[in-house]
């Protein structure tokens, strides 16, 4: 299985390639493009059956022996999340096809979501700090231009901050870089979670801390989060869609991943738990004090990603266990809003709130998309986000930690509060005059996502336990090691 | 040798820093330019033997050797930076092809706050 792995990587960038030169040739660009965003989705989850089954596998770049050369390596943690994004690129692909041409999507998109699938990728698979760098960029360059489509002066404007506050954030990456090279003279991440654990506490938790707000600006954590509802929102549909789905759960899937590796430790981290508290809480006020579709799922993004993180600062295999199927849930259902705000804009050319209204009685349909996803992202049974919060919450009290339990549980309230309000001033109320009329094609991809939020929550049990099997591995790094750099 | 470098690195970011602060898009892009190139500077404190051939030769001795990671992995940084400050560079001229001005433009909310004060003063 490990030729598998550098071909999730290299499929997608060699696909990006043909589709240049293919020019504008639109026919034969859909194909190349979902068969091989398909193929890699397909790929992913062949490599979880298998991973869930025999282990970790790994893959040892130009043949170099592990800590040399560069590693990539999938566990179960890695699989579960490289197999729900690749699931969620490939939906947003048909819904983006069926836009092309109106929204300022236009043939070179294709290019750069391969593009953007090839860093997605390359940044879960890496098992090395500085490719991990790499595979960053890969996915935020292709981010920075996808932004930039219809270059009017509200994106210019919004992604101007999304690309500076990234670039400064790659630069304090590179200095991390420095640090623990310096320190352990090495940049796999399995031999350093050995190394890391030889050196003087003071280093090491300086390095964490380093790590932390590194990738605590790609997750949007509190307080570094105020890039993500400004750029977010302005960009066409497809494109926030998959921004707001994968891009900060990346950067969540390397804190998770570097923390437990890197600086084990068995017992609920006050500084963490309080990041969480603080990220759900800010995110969700202000939400509630915005009025637009968009803008307001953009926060919730942010006090979503809180969620992530307390199942993290639980630091205990089943708060972890949580985290994943949060994890999961939240690509899922995210994208899922999104791709059905991108149909409200289609029906009123607007998402804000005082201009839209009356869907009910005039797309009952786009209604029915709405409802299950809006009350799964607020955690009401038995929708997907309620089997995930429950986990979330019953660890927390099970490990004592009332009050980021009860913070979460409010915070809770306030979600269905701000997804009243979507509910009520698009779907209630007196019926606003349209401008025009979303596809079936864009309503069937919606209706896909939704069901595969649904089956999320059917499929609870089983992937509850996947989830627990995963946290072990996470909580025991000798797995990741042993897997990396075999024996011992 | 290592106390110099330091001290361009802690100059670099605390320069670049500055003008990362400013209103104009061009020094804000400067200023970037400059912490990245602490950044890499500082990669390059991290590796060991600096001055001697990164080749282990027979008859070499191991600890006169430089490291050649370092050098490798800040090329790769030197180039990813580089492009994206070319393009960040290509949004600068392009707001400023849209607006006629080179100054980060005010946060909208902000300025609706400040709208919605005046008016309930």
């Amino acid at each position: 299985m490990s030729w598998l792995l550098p071909a999730l990587v290299a499929a997608p960038l060699l696909g990006a390639a043909l589709t240049l030169v293919l020019g504008r040739r639109l026919v034969p660009q859909r194909i190349v493009t979902l068969s091989i965003v398909g193929g890699t989705a397909a790929g992913a989850i062949a490599l979880l059956l298998h991973v869930d089954d025999a282990g970790p596998v790994t893959a040892q770049m130009g043949g170099w022996p592990a800590p040399f050369g560069i590693t990539l390596i999938a566990d179960r943690f890695s699989a579960i999340v490289l197999s729900v994004s690749t699931l969620m690129l490939a939906a947003v692909l048909v819904y983006a096809m069926a836009q092309l041409g109106r929204d300022a999507i236009d043939w070179w998109f294709h290019t750069k979501y391969l593009t953007l699938t090839a860093g997605v990728t390359l940044s879960l698979l890496t098992g090395d700090l500085f490719n991990l760098f790499v595979g960053f960029e890969v996915m935020l360059v292709s981010s920075y231009v996808l932004l930039t489509v219809r270059s009017t002066q509200r994106e210019i404007r919004s992604t101007m901050s999304y690309v500076v506050i990234n670039l400064l954030a790659s630069a304090l990456f590179l200095v991390t870089i420095a640090f623990t090279y310096g320190i352990s003279g090495t940049m796999n991440l399995a031999d350093l979670s050995i190394r890391l654990a030889e050196v003087d506490p003071a280093a090491s938790q300086t390095l964490s801390l380093l790590m932390l707000v590194v990738f605590g600006i790609k997750a949007a954590l509190f307080p570094l989060f105020m890039w993500l509802p400004d750029s977010y929102p302005t960009a066409p549909t497809p494109v926030t869609a998959i921004f707001a789905g994968l891009l900060t759960k990346v950067g969540v899937f390397v804190i998770i991943r570097t923390q437990t590796l890197l600086f084990p430790a068995d017992e609920p981290s006050g500084l963490l738990l309080f990041i969480a508290g603080a990220t759900m809480t800010v995110g969700v006020l202000g939400a509630i004090a915005q009025n637009d579709v968009k803008r307001i799922l953009s926060f919730h993004i942010v006090s979503q990603i809180g969620y992530m993180i307390m199942g993290l600062g639980l630091l205990s295999i089943a708060g972890l266990a949580a985290a994943v199927l949060y994890i999961t849930h939240h690509i899922i259902v995210k994208t899922g809003l999104f791709l059905v705000a991108g149909v409200v804009e289609a029906e009123y050319g607007t998402g804000g709130l005082d201009r839209t209204g009356g869907l009910l009685h005039r797309r009952p349909v786009v209604a029915a998309l709405f409802l299950p996803l809006a009350l799964s992202l607020a955690g009401i049974p038995p929708f997907s986000g309620f089997v995930a919060k429950l986990a979330l919450v019953q660890e927390g009290l099970a490990l004592g930690q009332g009050a980021i339990v009860a913070v979460s549980l409010a915070v809770s309230v306030l979600t269905l509060f701000s997804m009243t309000k979507i509910w009520g001033a698009t779907f209630w109320g007196e019926e606003k005059e349209s401008s025009g009329r979303a596809g079936r094609a864009e309503l069937a991809t919606t209706g896909v996502v939704l069901a595969l939020s649904l089956a999320v929550a059917a499929t609870a049990g089983p992937l509850g336990e996947l989830s627990l099997r995963a946290a072990t591995d996470l909580m025991d790094p000798s797995v990741y090691v042993s897997a990396v750099l075999g024996g011992n | 040798m290592n106390l110099i470098t330091l001290t361009v690195v802690s100059i670099l970011f605390g320069a670049g820093t500055l003008l990362l602060l400013q209103r104009s898009l061009a020094k804000i892009i400067i200023g970037l330019g400059l912490i990245s190139h602490g950044a890499n500077l500082f990669i390059m404190l991290s590796s060991t033997g600096s001055g001697g051939p990164p080749v282990l030769a027979e008859g070499v001795d191991a600890s006169s050797v430089a490291d050649p990671l370092p050098q490798a992995m800040v090329l790769t940084a030197i180039v990813i930076t580089f492009g994206v400050t070319a393009f960040l560079l290509a949004l600068a001229l392009r707001s400023y092809l849209l607006t006629g001005s080179d100054e980060v433009e005010d946060d909208l909310e902000d300025r609706r706050i400040a709208r919605h004060e005046v008016e309930h003063r």
